[in-house]
């Protein structure tokens, strides 16, 4: 321990996990400690063991939901975009071969008290019942327009500058009504608010076109979705192993690590049972930084075990549900997240769904009931509602470089946006993740 | 996926006592090298070899230095069908630790999982502090396929993974698991796309 290193990285949540690899892979000397004694922070996937003794202390899960170690609950549930960014930094590390992936099964929205699945492809769209004979047209000719779509040929704009034009009025000159503009904001665009509509056009325009690649991305897949065998924990401990096979160093449960700083209140080592190993910087969550982050948020989520799919899902394994803000009277969505033994998250027959939002009551518990009124009969019910934390400053003063808090509301592409935008700080270098091509293998 | 006939897949892992040679067993069987100052091998650690007679293609997961302060991740463990525990033959300290990888093996609790226990060092008979009839004891205690072997000279590496392969249980036909398949991620551009979404 009282080495010098370059980098010492706290907490071993995914962006801390992606962030050692990477580092570790330019060549830098990284200590990556956990103060836990198993590795993910807030993105583990918990245990039966594990998640009783978070949310109910001194029971122990009934015998009924079979083996404690089937289970692999993820905390923060999110599926990945098939064609997305963190797909790219998975294949581009290799790190993908430590990882089995499987397809989401369905991909619906919430629609005046019923759930429809959001069409994937011209003949869904045309039996879709979310859009009468006439939208179906307008909505075809839009689709065309954002497939056709490419930033870098202007004649494909068609006379609009969709950096200019916000996405209402784009919407406007296709004469989308509300409802198909709510379907494709929130269940294809996957905006979790309307402020979009207000902004250029071009985002939401990128954004589309993203979940068509990802549902194309793989021959035979019905979502753009995919999700790791195991659960989301495997990521994390996935690129810790990166990070160790390119000479990274890994100390869990420290429980009393803590950043050392010098008198110009710049960090320079990490402290554990008295000794100090010295850094050149330090990264982590904001948990290892008291005083170096504020709440901007709050999420609410529930995780329910149950023993049956999502009714109305056509028993799919693994389901992903939007509900709109406007449909339920909110200013954001819910979320509900399914997945199954299938996905080797839960034991034989067995489901966990999640149903999550962002917070804007004293009741949040109350805020998740449209989409626990979607789940049918649930076993068992865990309700927990977390800060989402932002970083004070950027680092470059105090050498702390610190990750967005683990929140539900940046899915994998601004994970991986955060990711990548610290990388820079950190090396003043951008990640070129194209050219980024290792080989992990030796072959006999 | 692959029936019978076919080469079968096994996720082999690796476990012991830093310096005990692991590293240096894995390279032995995998390359035939071995060299003295085993450096870890940056960048690499994961191998795989394939062994015609059994059908059987080792993918084999290194520990990549994550055993010095005990910070394996399950993710190491999960899905293996062999793991050899690896004890340097000229320390009894390695020789305990390996005891201790065998009980958290047993915690992880997958009784089909193949388990070998390799005393290595086998060329330094000389240093030796750890007796062969010692660890067979051990070994036959707790269902262990015992052999002392040298990274260095090459003894009994080949016999090492072959009883491994030979012990591997022969492709189950599996039933189709519900849901979607498995979609497999590689470096090549996307299948197809598709022009229009809708
Ligand atoms: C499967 C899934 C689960 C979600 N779970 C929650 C949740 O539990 N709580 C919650 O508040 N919000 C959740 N969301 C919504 C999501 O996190 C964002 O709130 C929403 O995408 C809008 O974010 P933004 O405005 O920050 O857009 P941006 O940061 O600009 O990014 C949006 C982009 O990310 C892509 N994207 C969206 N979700 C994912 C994903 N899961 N993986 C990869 N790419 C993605 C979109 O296609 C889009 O291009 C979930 C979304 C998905 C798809
Ligand atoms: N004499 C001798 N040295 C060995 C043998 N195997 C490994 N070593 C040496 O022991 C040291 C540690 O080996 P290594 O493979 O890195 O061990 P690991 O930490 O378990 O992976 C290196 O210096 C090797 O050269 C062996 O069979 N005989
Ligand atoms: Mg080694």
């Amino acid at each position: 321990m009282d080495e010098e290193y370059d980098a010492i990285v706290l907490g071993t949540g995914l962006k801390e996990c992606i962030i050692s690899g990477l580092l570790s892979v330019a060549g830098m000397k990284v200590l990556h400690m956990d103060r836990n004694s198993y590795y993910g922070g807030e993105s583990a996937s918990l245990s039966l063991d594990q998640l009783w003794s978070k949310f109910r202390a001194g029971e122990e899960p009934p015998k009924s939901l079979g083996r404690g170690n089937d289970y692999n609950v993820d905390l923060v549930p999110k599926f990945i975009m098939a064609d997305g960014k963190l797909i790219k930094v998975l294949i581009h590390t290799d790190v993908v071969k430590y990882l089995e992936f499987k397809a989401c099964d369905g991909s619906y929205v919430y629609k005046q008290g019923k759930i429809h699945k959001v069409p994937a492809s011209d003949m869904e769209a045309l039996k879709s019942p979310l859009m009468s004979f006439f939208e179906k047209r307008r909505a075809r000719n839009f689709f065309i327009y954002v497939q056709d779509y490419e930033e870098k040929d202007p004649r494909t704009h068609k006379g609009r500058d969709l950096n200019r034009m916000s996405m209402r009025q784009l919407f406007a000159e296709f004469s989308l009504g509300d409802d198909t503009m709510d379907f494709i904001g929130h269940a294809i665009a996957l905006y979790k608010d309307d402020s979009y509509l207000d902004q250029a056009a071009l985002s939401t325009v990128r954004k589309i076109k993203l979940y068509n690649d990802s549902l194309y991305r793989f021959a035979g897949t019905k979502t753009p979705y995919i999700y790791p065998l195991y659960g989301l924990g495997e990521l994390p401990q996935s690129f810790a192993r990166l990070s160790a096979v390119y000479g990274g160093t890994y100390m869990l449960n420290k429980p009393d690590c803590e950043v050392v700083y010098n008198d110009r209140g710049e960090a320079c080592g990490v402290k554990s049972e008295g000794e100090v190993a010295k850094c050149k910087f330090v990264v982590g969550d904001p948990s290892y930084f008291p005083g170096k982050s504020k709440v901007v948020g709050k999420v609410a989520r529930a995780i329910c075990i149950m023993d049956h799919p999502i009714p109305g899902t056509v028993d799919a394994h693994s389901v992903q549900i939007v509900i709109p803000q406007k449909q339920v009277g909110r200013r954001s969505d819910i979320y509900v997240f399914c997945s199954s033994y299938a996905h080797n998250i839960a034991a034989k027959g067995k489901y966990i769904a999640f149903v999550s939002t962002t917070v804007e009551t004293s009741v949040p518990s109350q805020e998740l009931e449209p989409g626990l009124a979607l789940l049918g009969p649930i076993e068992h019910k865990f309700i927990h509602v977390a800060d989402y934390e932002c970083p004070l400053a950027d680092g470059k003063e105090d050498k702390c470089f610190i990750s967005r808090g683990y929140d539900a509301f940046t899915h994998f592409e601004s994970t991986v946006d955060d990711i990548l935008e610290m990388y820079t700080r950190i090396t003043g270098k951008d990640l070129d993740l194209d050219n980024l091509s290792l080989n992990q293998t030796i072959e006999g | 996926m692959s029936s019978q006939g076919n080469i079968q897949p096994a996720k082999l892992v690796l476990l012991g006592d830093m310096g005990a040679g692991k590293s240096s067993l894995v390279l032995r069987f995998v390359k035939g090298q071995f060299t003295d100052y085993q450096e870890s091998t940056i960048g690499a650690a994961f191998l795989t070899k394939t062994v015609p007679e059994f059908k059987v293609k080792f993918e084999i997961w290194d520990t990549a230095g994550q055993e010095r302060y005990h910070s394996l991740a399950p993710m190491y463990y999960r899905g293996a069908a062999a793991a050899i525990i690896v004890y340097d033959i000229t320390s009894t300290e390695s020789f305990n630790r390996a005891k201790n990888w065998v009980r958290e093996l047993q915690r992880q609790g997958n009784p089909d999982l193949i388990v070998a226990l390799a005393g290595n060092k086998a060329d330094l008979a000389g240093q030796r502090a750890v007796e062969p009839s010692e660890a067979q004891g051990y070994a036959d205690e707790n269902g262990l396929y015992f052999i002392e072997t040298s990274a260095k000279t090459s003894v009994n590496v080949g016999d090492l993974f072959n009883e491994i392969a030979k012990r591997l249980p022969k492709p189950k036909q599996v039933a189709k698991a519900p849901g979607s398949g498995n979609v497999v991620l590689t470096r090549d551009a996307p299948a197809k796309k598709k022009q229009q979404c809708c």
